[in-house]
């Protein structure tokens, strides 16, 4: 097992897609996130680490205002994409989760065709003109999703009825056809087996090209494997952050460092 | 890690065979054997009773369906009638007719039994006036053979379904022992006999002191038109309801009190929705009384909490997972419960929608407060509006009713008007299984 090879990249500093200033997220009474402040590159995978329960999913799912369908919870502080201020009032969080994709910890295709699954997006948002246009844009996104070869005979079979990993990748595919600029991922990889692990992972190194992808991940050798910069959260606290192979071999808080030798967690 | 450190003791173990059962082990089988005896005993109680229902509601119901029939085809000549039309009791004059026809035709068959007139009548009552009626609507008919069909009084009825027998009948001025055998002659000579009842489907009321010509027609149509008030007014209400509880309102003591006061207005007894109907619909509102809109509008008050309560059960079931993908991909919430989460409840929907109206169809109690019951619908609504308007009964109401007559030929009917209502509840039912099973899709 090479898996926790590190692997030594090239890391291009790229211009701040997403920053964070001293956001907080409240459970009710609960504070889950406190003062996070971080800014995740353009075209980089960024991975959040931490054990069970440390806010990494709760950050993420901030970015796409997808806490907003929870009552209970209050963010405060401010998250800017592109300068913008999502949290702003006049911000429509239809609007910008159509520019930050989501995809899930489990695969969660409409129970549709596939075809359906991947058209839905495009069709509410109004990216096709006519029926060849969509027919298009599905082709690119499931052939992005890296899962083109497998159903295009069968686009009009039921998503549900496709493999875990397959499954997953039509959830990428859904998620790249409308477009979006950051591409959210709350542990994408936790329900699949080893090999579709891979090819998600992958196929996640491939999506850096066009995307700002946010990774969360329990597996701290996917964290290693996938990204560039890496996040360590820990009871709510962003506790380091940094270049993936710096945060793995030189890690410069004792707490990260206790997590990836594996005595916390 | 403690437990790899626990070290066994000492105490030499009893050896066991997995050959012998233990104490403890035959102790629980034979729990387990004497609760499935249980649970199989319960199931063959609930099979004995239904059977009990079913064979006693179709043992007394069936002969509803039959009517004893006087079927007699005779001439009547150009001289006959000219010469009944010409008298001043005309009707009188065709009795006569119809009983000398009726008497040749016995001793052309060799059988000879003595009866009058008046016999006659208490068979089959004064037909004379319908074959009046006949022939002067077609005059073309005279001198020509033409069959008639009449219906015979209750009490022969009552002969031929067994309801009554030579013992328990009293001599009365409806039938008398010497009637039976001219009754007797007649079937043998196959005038008199039992015929399908299409009237008891397709007619209307009768009077009190008539259960052979009472149909459940008209209340069929009453209870058709309150099924389509309550239809088109409980499933948007409801279902608009459960969609604004359930995906969108937030989660407060306000939203907690409504919950729960609509899951206790299902518990709430039918007939305090009738006199809520009889006080806002009919005295407040002025709707008029008997009315099949009425009766909707009450019965939509009593469905519309099962339909809630349904719908929102069946919306709580779709996964989480489907919305959070809609979100995902940019759907607004409207966008994400009708394209997604609406599809996947709707056989529940459905299947509640269905079983409330199913409810609503066999109710009685509200009815009964906003004068359906005791309501004697003679006619069938004649316009569109009129079948919501015009003063109906419902098939309950009209079972009601029937049963609470005096005339055993009406006990029989409401039997009878029972196993028609079963079958439009087992329709629904079924229609409702059929429903779910075509919308059912997996996720």
């Amino acid at each position: 097992m090479n898996d926790m090879r590190i692997v030594e990249r090239k890391v291009d500093t790229n211009e701040v897609k997403i920053a964070a200033k001293d956001v907080q997220v409240f459970y009710g009474d609960n504070h889950a996130i406190k003062d996070v402040s971080v800014e995740i590159e353009d075209k980089t995978v960024t991975a959040f680490i931490g054990p069970s329960g440390c806010g990494k999913s709760t950050f993420l799912r901030c970015i796409n205002r997808m806490n907003d369908t929870i009552d209970v919870c209050r963010v405060k502080g401010d998250i800017l994409i592109d300068g913008e201020d999502i949290y702003d009032a006049k911000v429509d969080p239809v609007q910008l989760r159509a520019k930050v994709g989501m995809v899930f910890q489990k695969p969660n295709p409409f129970p549709k065709s596939i075809y359906d699954n991947v058209a839905y997006g495009p069709k509410i948002h109004g990216l096709a003109k006519n029926k060849a246009d969509l027919d298009d844009i599905v082709e690119n996104a499931l052939r992005r999703g890296a899962i083109w070869d497998e159903v295009k005979d069968r686009l009009h079979a039921p998503g549900t009825g496709l493999s875990g990993g397959q499954q997953q990748r039509l959830c990428i595919a859904r998620a790249v056809a409308t477009e979006p600029e950051v591409l959210l991922m709350d542990e994408p990889c936790s329900a699949l087996d080893p090999i579709a692990t891979a090819q998600v992972e992958e196929l996640i190194d491939e999506l850096r090209k066009s995307y700002s992808v946010v990774i969360v991940t329990h597996s701290m050798q996917q964290a290693a494997r996938v990204s560039q910069k890496t996040a360590f959260f820990h009871l709510g606290n962003l506790v380091e952050y940094g270049e993936t192979s710096n945060i793995f071999t030189n890690p410069v808080d004792p707490r990260t460092e206790s997590y990836i030798t594996g005595r916390i967690g | 890690m403690t437990d790899a450190s626990m070290t066994p003791t000492d105490a030499p173990k009893k050896k066991s065979s997995l050959m012998a059962q233990d104490a403890r082990t035959r102790k629980r089988n034979a729990a387990e054997t004497r609760f499935r005896m249980y649970g199989m005993a319960a199931i063959a109680v609930g099979l004995l009773f239904l059977v009990f229902l079913f064979t006693s509601i179709l043992r007394s119901g069936l002969p509803a369906f039959t009517q004893t029939v006087v079927d007699i085809e005779f001439t009547l000549t150009q001289e006959q009638f000219d010469t009944a039309e010409s008298k001043m009791l005309k009707t009188g004059e065709y009795q006569k007719i119809f009983v000398n026809a009726l008497s040749e035709q016995l001793d052309a068959r060799g059988l000879d039994v003595a009866f009058d007139a008046k016999a006659i009548q208490r068979i089959v009552g004064k037909p004379g006036g319908t074959i009046r009626s006949f022939f002067l609507e077609n005059p073309d008919r005279i001198g020509t053979p033409v069959s008639f069909e009449l219906a015979a009084s209750s009490r022969v009825d009552g002969y031929f379904n067994g309801r009554m027998t030579r013992d328990t009948l009293v001599d009365s001025r409806f039938l008398m022992a010497t009637d039976l055998d001219l009754v007797d002659a007649l079937e043998e000579a196959g005038i008199i006999g039992g015929a399908f009842n299409w009237n008891f489907i397709t007619g209307t009321d009768s009077g009190v002191d008539n259960p052979g010509g009472a149909g459940l027609g008209a209340s069929v149509i009453g209870s058709f038109f309150m099924m389509l008030v309550v239809l088109f007014l409980s499933l948007p209400i409801g279902v608009a309801a459960s969609i604004y509880l359930e995906e969108f309102a937030p989660k407060n003591r306000w939203t907690d009190l409504i919950e729960v006061n609509i899951s206790n207005l299902a518990a709430v007894p039918s007939i305090v929705f009738g006199i809520l109907g009889l006080a806002v619909f009919i005295q407040f509102a002025g709707f008029p009384q008997s009315a099949p809109l009425v009766g909707g509008l009450v019965l939509t008050l009593m469905t519309l909490p099962t339909i809630i309560i349904s719908t929102r059960a069946s919306l709580a079931a779709v996964p989480p997972s489907i919305r959070d993908a809609a979100l995902g991909v940019g759907a607004s919430k409207m966008q994400s419960v009708f394209h997604h989460v609406l599809p996947l409840a709707m056989p529940g929907i459905l299947t509640g929608t269905i079983i409330g109206l199913a409810q609503a169809l066999g109710e009685t109690a509200p009815l009964l407060l906003i004068g359906m019951v005791g309501f004697v619908a003679r006619e069938y609504p004649e316009t569109f509006v009129g079948g919501f308007t015009d003063a109906n009964s419902a098939m309950p109401a009209q079972i009601y009713t029937w049963a609470s007559r005096a005339d055993p030929g009406f006990y029989e009917k409401a039997w009878g008007g029972i196993i028609i209502l079963l079958l439009f509840l087992i329709t629904m039912n079924a229609i409702a299984v059929v429903l779910r099973r075509r919308f059912e899709r997996r996720w």
